[in-house]
């Protein structure tokens, strides 16, 4: 398992897209925000945990289809498949080389490009402490997606259509930690719902992948 | 003999051809009595005037919205356990028609909600779930078109309508908590008995809602039997073609 | 070294599909350890079908497999190499996924040293293949199922792999081949050409009920 780990991060890390686009995906949403909605600090500020979260999910998104369909194509799925590793293990490893090449950085760079949308200032704990909470779910649910589309050709859109829906609790109550972090109010609940959308999904979201992997490589 | 002696195509198309006129018929009854009665055989509510009959669509085709999801699931869970095509091709049957009773659902609601809150959309728990409903619709449909193989496809899209219809719960529960609505409480609760609506508006309703679901069930089964033939078309071509 | 356990492979009665169309009925063989099966028939028969089912990629519509499961190293048209990884690397990882770390036999038999450096991207396609094929020594799996191996291979390569095969015969592990080209190995041949699926014997097709 820890060879499959090392191996996704050393590949995401030579390939070089598959680091960097993610992030620079999240910057460039975050800076055309400004551009549509106008400069009004305060305005900002209103709209910045949400217009965050909602950069760092499409940011997420963006990276999937690269997920499984990469091992796809050189047949490293079926030879996984006939592995003595269970399926199940593979593809959380995999989620997890996703989490920390694409939602672990967007993480990191949220207070950064926080500052630049005015986000109040007792926000960006709760910004970082929901989007570490809520990405690892983002990038399970969305192994989900790649395993269900892997054998479509031109998957990718598809990809899209069937994720986001999948994508909403997750959204709902991340952004809601996030903005009560930065209005200063009680985060509790929706931090202890988050909580609980991503342990479930990863204690379970792997099975149904694994499933949904062996009917389409069939 | 058993219910699952139905399971057989063949023996489906049979039982379909002969309960579809009765369903038709019975629907469209339930359906024309109901909303003529609705229409013009009851007062005007005192607040809401008119649009408050725009109820016997848009209650009906609410409910139909979700029961075609749950029907979907307990047919693809038969098909993930037992194998039966029909109930796979049941399942991509009924799909367009719940999607159908989602937008007129989410369009009457709309039409009656600028009058009634001066507004055609509000972002409402009832609403907003929906709109996230028919997300799952339209990604459940796109898949069933996507995958080529039709065995592959029942097989993929039945897991994606047991997850979805998980996270279409928690979704509710989310899009609750997130924003407390406008929407009144529902108009039929079963369970407790009482209801918010009054007598002489209710029994119209109740002839629609049994309208709507059986002319569901109608459509269902003609669409299954459509899908059926389709297949049966593929295979015969796939046969007449390695013959060959 | 050789393999512990001495179970036969084997199949029984097997009916398989592809694209839900019945290719193969009542297909039996039996493989012993030290023992090679060479596959035959046209293209289309349902060599690679049959290998894959075998592989546990997919299952048979009837009919029974024993012996196969985790006891398996499959090799087939694509050979799962990552461009961005050396030749090491690519061995390496695949060696620790099946939960060894001596990847220098490998290395030995398929003549690789020279390129254990290189990145898998920037070889030739008969490198690529000599590598994909030394990824099965290092799985350490005793039942070889490989489908057309010696494609891109010279008559060098070709060689190598025979020798690699030998080896694995000796030490108790067996293969079931589907190739065009004789390997100059002892082993018999199965023409799978009499099981293919006929109208009269397509029962079990997964569109059969609309019939």
């Amino acid at each position: 398992m820890r060879a499959l780990l090392i191996r996704d991060l050393t590949l995401a890390l030579r390939a070089g897209g598959g680091f960097g686009l993610g992030l620079a995906f999240f910057l460039i949403v975050t800076v055309l925000v400004p551009f549509s909605v106008g400069p009004q600090a305060e305005l900002l500020q209103v709209i910045a945990p949400g217009v965050l979260w909602l950069g760092a999910l499409l940011a997420c998104l963006l990276s999937l289809d690269r997920l499984l369909a990469l091992d796809f194509e050189d047949g490293t799925l079926d030879l996984l498949v006939t592995a003595p590793l269970p399926l199940e293990a593979a593809l959380s490893v995999k989620a997890l080389a996703h989490w920390l090449t694409t939602g672990l950085p967007l993480v990191l760079a949220a207070p950064v490009l926080g500052v630049l949308l005015n986000l109040a200032p007792p926000g960006y704990l709760w910004l970082v402490a929901s989007l570490a909470l809520g990405t690892p779910a983002l990038s399970v649910i969305g192994c989900f997606g790649a395993a269900l589309t892997v054998a479509i050709k031109r998957g990718g859109l598809l990809l899209s259509l069937l994720v986001l829906p999948l994508y909403v609790p997750t959204l709902i109550f991340g952004a809601e930690v996030a903005r009560r972090g930065a209005g200063g109010q009680e985060v509790t609940t929706p931090l202890l719902m988050l909580a609980g959308i991503t342990c479930a999904v990863i204690a379970l979201m792997p099975f149904a992948s694994a499933a949904v992997l062996r009917m389409g490589l069939r | 003999m058993s219910i699952w002696s139905y399971a057989n195509p063949v023996k489906f198309l049979t039982l379909s051809a002969r309960v579809q006129p009765v369903l038709w018929v019975l629907s469209l009854a339930f359906v024309a009595t109901g909303l003529i009665w609705g229409f013009f055989g009851t007062p005007e509510d005192y607040r809401q005037g008119a649009t408050v009959k725009i109820i016997y669509l848009h209650v009906p085709a609410a409910l139909m919205a979700i029961n075609a999801w749950f029907m979907m699931l307990v047919a693809s869970l038969i098909w993930l356990i037992r194998r039966h095509h029909v109930s796979a091709l049941a399942a991509k049957a009924a799909a367009p028609v719940g999607v159908v009773m989602t937008v007129i659902a989410l369009l009457t609601g709309a039409i009656w909600g600028q009058p009634m809150w001066g507004t055609w959309w509000a972002w409402d728990p009832r609403l907003t779930s929906f709109l996230i409903l028919f997300l799952f619709y339209l990604g459940y449909i796109a898949l069933w078109e996507a995958v080529e193989d039709p065995d592959t496809a029942a097989d993929l899209t039945s897991v994606l309508c047991l997850v979805g219809s998980v996270f279409a719960v928690l979704s509710r529960y989310a899009v609750q908590f997130w924003n407390q609505g406008l929407h009144q409480g529902t108009s039929v609760p079963v369970a407790t008995g009482g209801r918010s609506v009054d007598d002489v508006f209710f029994y119209p309703l109740v002839l629609c809602m049994i309208g709507f679901g059986l002319l569901f069930i109608a459509l269902v089964f003609y669409r299954t039997g459509t899908e059926i033939r389709l297949r049966r078309a593929a295979a015969l071509r796939a046969r007449a073609g390695r013959a060959a | 070294m050789g393999y512990p356990s001495a179970m036969m492979l084997r199949t029984d009665n097997l009916t398989l599909a592809r694209g839900g169309v019945p290719v193969l009925t009542g297909l039996s063989l039996a493989l012993a350890p030290g023992q090679a099966l060479i596959l035959r028939g046209p293209n289309g028969a349902g060599k690679t079908t049959l290998l894959r089912s075998i592989a546990g990629l997919q299952p048979p519509l009837a009919g029974r497999i024993e012996g196969a499961q985790d006891r398996i190293a499959y090799a087939a048209h694509a050979d799962g190499l990552k461009a961005m990884l050396s030749v090491t690397e690519n061995l390496t990882f695949w060696a620790r996924v099946f939960g060894h770390t001596d990847i220098t036999p490998a290395l030995d038999a398929f003549d690789l040293h020279g390129l254990a450096d290189r990145l898998a991207g920037t070889l030739s396609a008969g490198q690529k293949r000599r590598l994909g094929l030394a990824r099965l020594l290092v799985t350490g799996r005793p039942v070889w199922v490989l489908d057309e191996p010696t494609v891109s291979l010279d008559t060098g390569a070709v060689a190598l792999f025979a020798e690699a095969l030998r080896a694995h015969l000796r030490q108790g592990g067996s293969a079931l081949i589907a190739t065009h080209i004789d390997l100059r190995i002892e082993a018999q041949v199965l023409d799978i050409t009499p099981f293919r699926a006929t109208s009269a014997t397509r029962a079990g097709a997964s569109d059969e009920a609309f019939l």
